[in-house]
């Protein structure tokens, strides 16, 4: 099992990929994610986040198989 | 309840009248229809966009969509729900999105229209890229409804 993370829009481009998969390992929240994905950034303000498909706050906790998603603000309609 | 994602094109008219006849049917129970159609312009921020592309996030774009219909139907008494969504590549004069509300009398049915357009504006995951006359560009927010 790991953690499977997904990023949209615009931010897709700037990873410069489409997905990651993390090892469950020192990970408890949606920012521990994000550290691990990015450097060790803090998460952008803009940033939204989702766990397993539902919106998310940064300190929302994060388990071994969840699916967590990082995207820009939303421009549909 | 119909929500759908469409990745080709959207006739709004022809869909509303079909989900009405084919799905709601001849009840004599709706009084009020309010539709809503958003099109694609061909200008935004004084740039002239060729065409858009219409990245969504697949099963939460869905997902959201329903939680928004189902919390207008905690808020208003309607009998019947559509959204239909276009995905993909998208050219001027072509429609975006389709929201349609039946209900017994007006004002459930432009209330919770209203409702379900302003919150898929703000909520649903979706993200518009255009192409202009030169380069590309992510559109970066929503202006407001209201």
């Amino acid at each position: 099992m790991s953690i499977r993370v997904r990023y949209f829009g615009s931010l897709r481009e700037k990873m410069g990929r489409v997905d990651d998969s993390l090892a469950a390992e020192d990970i408890d929240t949606v920012s521990d994610v994000w550290k691990a994905v990015s450097e060790g950034q803090y998460l952008p303000d803009r940033i939204l986040c989702a766990v397993n498909m539902d919106y998310a706050d940064p300190d929302a906790p994060v388990k071994d198989g969840d699916e967590v998603a990082f995207f820009p603000p939303v421009t549909g309609g | 309840m119909l929500i759908e994602l469409r990745p080709t094109g959207i006739d709004p008219y022809s869909e509303l009248q079909r989900y009405q006849t084919e799905t709601l049917g001849h009840t004599g129970k709706y009084g009020a229809t309010c539709s809503f159609v958003g099109t694609m312009r061909d200008f935004n921020e004084n740039e002239t966009v060729r065409h858009m592309f219409l990245d969504h996030y697949p099963g939460m774009t869905e997902r959201q969509l329903e939680k928004i219909v189902e919390e207008a139907q905690t808020r208003w008494c309607f009998l019947d729900a559509l959204v239909i969504h276009r995905v993909g590549e998208i050219l001027p004069d072509q429609p975006i999105v389709l929201v349609a509300v039946w209900s017994s009398h007006r004002g459930a049915a432009f209330d919770a229209c209203r409702y379900i357009m302003e919150e898929l504006k703000s909520r649903a995951p979706f993200w518009k890229k255009e192409t202009l006359k030169e380069g590309e560009r992510w559109v970066e927010k929503n202006t407001s409804g209201y």
